[in-house]
Formats: C-alpha cells, sequence, structure tokens
C-alpha cells in the first residue's frame, strides 16, 4: 500500500495550482474482492480531504459522490477549474463544517478522476482495461472505501452522506458496516434503482456505444473519444436531474441569441442550448466507458435484494441515527422511494428522520441552495456530534 | 431550548412529561414543532421519537436534532414493530384520526404504556350549545366550524374509557384538563369529568 500526493488524472489540468488531493494504491497483498467474482488488484483510489482529523479519529464524515461527481467536494477542480460540486454544503462554517468535521470524500472505483477504472491500464495486457475491466457495484465501491478508511487510520466514521447514487452508498454504509459509523444520511436516493432509472441509463449507455468513435470501448487505442455519444447520454439523464417546472420558469420556449424561428434544425431554444452547453462540458472531464461502468453500478443497485428482499433485514439492529432527505419535485429518486427507506427503518425501530423538502428545483436541488436542506444537515450532525437526541 | 423544567411545556404536555420515567423509549405520534419531545430528551435523557404529519414542523424538529419522521398516525404506526417502544404519546390528536380504534390499538401494540390527551366532548358547554343553540358546538377547546373541522371523530371522556377498555386497555391514571391545564386526578368512570372536563389525559396499558 503506497500513498502517493498526486493523483494520475486522464485529462490535462486546467487549473494546476488547485489541490489535486491525494491517492492511495493498493497492492497485491490488499486486492479487492467483488460481487462479480472478480478481483481487482493492484488498485488505486483518489481522495481528497478537508478539515482536520481530530485526536480520537471521531470526527470523520465520508461524502459520497454522485453518478458524474468526483472526490473535489469544496475546492477548486484541477481539471476544470470550477469550484466544488458541493461548496454551499461543505467547507468552514458550512452545514457540515470544516471547522469541526474532518471530511473525505473518494472517487469511486471505475471512475475517471484518480481511481481506478475503465480507462486505466490493465496490468495483465499493457492495455487500457476498456471493457475487460470488471464491473463493480455500489457495495464494491463502498468495500473499497473501508479500504480506504483503513488506509487512513480511521476505524469508525461521525458520518456517512451523499446525494443520488452518493444516498445508495451511504445507505450500503449502514448495511455492510454499522458498527463503522455513528450516522447516515442519504440524500434524494432510493434502496434500488427504478425501472424507469435504468430505461434512462440504458438511454444514455446505447447513445454512447452507437457514436462509431467508441470503437467497441476500445477507442483509446485507436486515439478517438465517443464525444457525441457521451453528450447525449449527459443530455438525456439531464433531463431527469431537472424538473418540468423547473425548466419551464428556467426557460419557458425562449429563443436562444434569435428573434424569431429559425425553419432549420440548429438550437433555435434556449433549452436547446442549454443541453448542448451540458453536453459538451460534460465529455470535456468525463470519461465515456466510466459512464458505462458508473450507471451499471446504481442499475445494479437493489438493498433488499442482499436481503431475501426484505429492505427492513439490511437495517435489523442498526445503531447508527438516520436522516434522509428527499424533495418534492425529484422525480428520478421520488419521496416515495426515500420514506420506503425510512419505513423499512421504522420497522425495525431505527432512529430515523425524514424530512421532504419543498421545492421545484428537482432531483439536482441536493446540489443547490435549499436553506432548509442546509437547516436539517446543521441540525442532524449537530446532534450526532453532542451526542444529544 | 434550554429549560431545565416543565415550565416552559404546556401544562398538559407537562403532565405527560411527568409520568414517563428517565431514560424511557418514546415514541411521541404527532408531535407537532417538537416541544415535549425536545423536553423529554433533554431532562429525562429518554431515547425519543416522533411523527409528525405536517412537514414543516417534521423539518423543525429534526433541525432540532430530534429523530422525527413526517407521516400520520392512520397509516404509519402499523410499520412499526410490537414492544419496541415504553411509552406511546399521543398528544390531542385522536379525535383527528380517520380511525381511532385502530390508532389506540396500534399504540398499546407498539408501547408498553400509552399517554393519550383528548378533548372531552361531553363538557357541558359543549352539551349546552348543541341543545339551546340548535348548532354544531364551537366552544373554546374546539373552536372549528363543523365545514373545516380537523376533529372527524370526537368523543366524550366516558366514549373513549369505553374504547380504551374494548381495547383490552387498563387505566392506570386519568387526569381532568381544565382549557390545558391540569385540574386533577379524575375517576374514570363517574359522571362529573365527563360533564365539568374540558380535556382528560388518560394513561394506559395493555392488559
Amino acid at each position: 500500500m503506497t500513498e502517493t500526493a498526486n493523483p494520475r488524472f486522464l485529462r490535462p489540468l486546467s487549473a494546476p495550482g488547485a489541490d489535486a488531493g491525494k491517492a492511495v494504491s493498493f497492492g497485491p497483498d490488499k486486492p479487492l474482492a467483488l460481487d462479480c467474482g472478480r478481483i481487482l488488484s493492484p488498485f488505486t483510489i483518489a481522495y481528497m480531504t478537508y478539515g482536520t482529523l481530530n485526536d480520537a479519529k471521531s470526527n470523520a464524515i465520508l461524502i459520497c459522490h454522485a453518478l458524474t461527481g468526483d472526490q473535489f467536494v469544496a475546492s477548486d477542480h484541477p481539471v476544470t477549474g470550477k469550484p466544488g460540486w458541493w461548496t454551499m454544503m461543505v467547507g468552514p462554517g458550512k452545514p457540515i463544517d470544516t471547522d469541526r468535521f474532518f471530511v473525505i470524500c473518494a472517487n469511486v472505483i471505475g471512475g475517471c478522476m484518480g481511481s481506478t477504472g475503465p480507462a486505466d491500464t490493465d496490468p495483465t495486457t499493457g492495455k487500457p482495461f476498456a471493457l475487460d475491466f470488471p464491473l463493480v457495484t455500489v457495495r464494491d465501491i463502498v468495500r473499497s472505501q473501508a479500504m480506504l478508511l483503513d488506509a487512513l487510520g480511521i476505524e469508525t466514521l461521525l458520518a456517512v452522506t451523499g446525494g443520488s447514487m452518493g444516498g445508495m452508498q451511504a445507505l450500503q454504509w449502514a448495511a455492510s458496516y454499522p458498527k463503522r459509523v455513528r450516522a447516515v444520511m442519504p440524500i434524494a436516493c432510493a434502496a434500488r434503482h427504478s425501472a424507469q432509472n435504468i430505461a434512462f441509463h440504458e438511454v444514455g449507455r446505447q447513445a454512447i456505444m452507437a457514436d462509431p468513435d467508441w470503437k467497441g470501448g476500445e477507442y483509446q487505442l485507436h486515439g478517438t473519444r465517443p464525444s457525441k455519444g457521451l453528450a447525449v447520454a449527459r443530455m438525456a439523464a439531464h433531463i431527469t436531474y431537472l424538473s418540468e417546472a423547473a425548466l419551464q420558469r428556467k426557460f419557458g420556449r425562449n429563443l436562444q441569441n434569435r428573434e424569431a424561428l429559425s425553419f432549420q434544425f440548429t438550437p433555435d431554444f434556449q433549452i436547446e442550448s442549454y443541453l448542448h452547453h451540458q453536453g459538451a462540458s460534460f465529455v470535456d472531464r468525463f470519461d465515456a466507458n466510466s459512464y458505462l461502468y458508473i450507471t451499471r453500478a446504481m442499475d445494479y443497485f437493489d438493498l433488499a435484494e442482499d436481503y431475501a428482499g426484505h429492505l427492513a433485514d439490511a437495517f435489523r439492529d442498526s445503531p447508527n441515527r438516520f436522516c434522509i432527505i428527499s424533495f418534492t419535485s425529484d422525480w428520478l429518486f421520488p419521496t416515495v422511494e426515500n420514506k420506503r427507506v425510512a419505513h423499512a427503518l421504522n420497522a425495525v425501530a431505527a432512529q430515523v428522520s425524514f424530512v421532504e423538502i419543498k421545492t421545484d428545483k428537482g432531483h439536482d436541488s441536493f446540489l443547490l441552495d435549499e436553506p432548509e436542506m442546509f437547516d436539517t444537515v446543521r441540525g442532524f450532525l449537530n446532534s450526532v456530534a453532542t451526542g444529544v437526541a | 431550548m434550554s429549560s431545565s423544567g416543565t415550565s416552559n411545556l404546556r401544562p398538559d404536555l407537562a403532565a405527560i412529561a411527568e409520568m414517563i420515567p428517565d431514560g424511557a423509549r418514546v415514541l411521541d405520534v404527532g408531535c407537532g414543532d417538537g416541544a415535549l419531545l425536545e423536553y423529554l430528551v433533554r431532562t429525562k435523557h429518554v431515547d425519543g421519537r416522533g411523527i409528525e404529519l405536517s412537514q414543516q414542523n417534521v423539518n423543525a424538529c429534526v433541525a432540532r436534532g430530534l429523530a422525527v419522521v413526517q407521516g400520520d398516525a392512520d397509516a404509519d404506526l402499523a410499520e412499526y414493530p410490537g414492544g419496541v417502544f415504553d411509552f406511546v404519546i399521543l398528544s390531542q390528536t385522536i379525535q383527528a384520526t380517520e380511525k381511532p380504534a385502530q390508532v389506540l390499538a396500534d399504540m398499546l401494540r407498539i408501547g408498553r404504556q400509552a399517554a393519550i390527551s383528548l378533548p372531552n366532548f361531553g363538557h357541558w358547554r359543549v352539551r349546552l350549545s348543541l341543545l339551546v343553540g340548535g348548532r354544531m358546538p364551537r366552544t373554546e377547546a374546539l373552536g372549528y366550524y363543523w365545514y373545516d373541522t380537523p376533529n372527524i371523530h370526537l368523543c366524550t371522556i366516558a366514549d373513549f374509557v369505553d374504547l380504551a377498555r374494548k381495547n383490552g386497555a387498563v387505566i392506570d391514571r386519568a387526569l381532568a384538563l381544565k382549557h390545558d391545564t391540569v385540574a386533577g386526578e379524575m375517576r374514570p368512570d363517574a359522571w362529573g369529568p365527563n360533564l365539568f372536563a374540558q380535556g382528560a389525559i388518560f394513561l394506559l396499558r395493555k392488559s
């Protein structure tokens, strides 16, 4: 096991001054046994930390990122140069207060921001893994995070949290390692990926695979990039992160840089250029094969499945405190799915809070300025940290 | 939120709080803004949980560090396993539930003891108002018009006592309420409180 100062990124850095974080490499003595039956070894986890670990090592909070997120939670992204994805939530004096807590966020395995993924070189062939990379699951991701904590010498987390796929990981933590974490705060997620969500992911994957530059996944060897397919995947997915009301409010039928309809297929509407921009900026920072693998990890997530269909059994005798947060306009991970988790926790008399935040901003609300969410997170973490309630 | 006595609590809630032993595992059904639950957690060190219908109230509770779930007594009590709570509280809420008998049965199943407070529709003002005025009563304790009241299952003290016994409950204590203050202990079967108490608090357990 070796720790390196600078993780290796696929893309050139546009903000070389930004903190690139660290990486831990696990050698042949520390293999990662995957749910698919294969073993990932050697492998690397790239991560960022914020704040200071206290002497008792009791103030660590693990933040799990979503599908296209990464470890740059609260600091400028070295590759894109953009601010961290949760700067309103995490930082000095913020709800997840880095003056008080030691925050860890690791890029998921299968990802493309320094942790081992399909774009990395397969040591057995000397070529990029591409589709030879094993399928990873949310449980595998969580297992690798536990190994990272071992490497950092942290036995118990004060809390684990995340939105969307990050929330899935938080739930998996509660099921896999209930004694290694005190509080679990899944946001805008579900204990299983729904048929509709799998459907949207499949549209995205097919868009990537239909791009001639994808080359059966071996685009690195051919010196191409399936940017068009990946952009379409991102565009379709991005719609699911918003809500009809928010789209209408933000864009309506407004035209983009023109007075009248063009009677052509160039983008007339603001919503079209917005999606084009979302797609174009995404391909600059994300690897197409990673997108295939991580969407698959989400599709495979069904926590109850591991417990003979009884979700409550995933949390039986749980010593954890839970705080579940959903958003009224989130149709990707609707309140009813979040509440299903709360009901399962009630059924085993676990200590659970459930809050639904009223907003029209859709699934992405967890990334946005939602004061009620901040109050909830602050109150919950404060009570966990002080041992009250 | 750091009061050490019950003085800041509404008197009927304070009376319920006094019934609850230190360190008990408590479920407060319809916990409102969490005033009672917070008092119990901070002062009596209970392991407290709440269910509350209003999401605004739930959010306030969680921001105060309380473990509260959005839900309602009718739909969600069924989710809770039997016997895990020492104490289940239902304060001024049973008359607003859809299935009061089921709610009461669930409370007795979930908790070893249950504290229930309710307004008394047998109070003389209510009786007189209907008798003399010929209209649905509106009183200090029950101020709604018939068409906008959330209180869809009002009962008298005698009615509730009947239901409790039918559910196999033992009434360990009964307190008469004058508005929201405790007027004193009462005999549940006596005719006096059913006529003169504006409300009541019952401490129940399954026989």
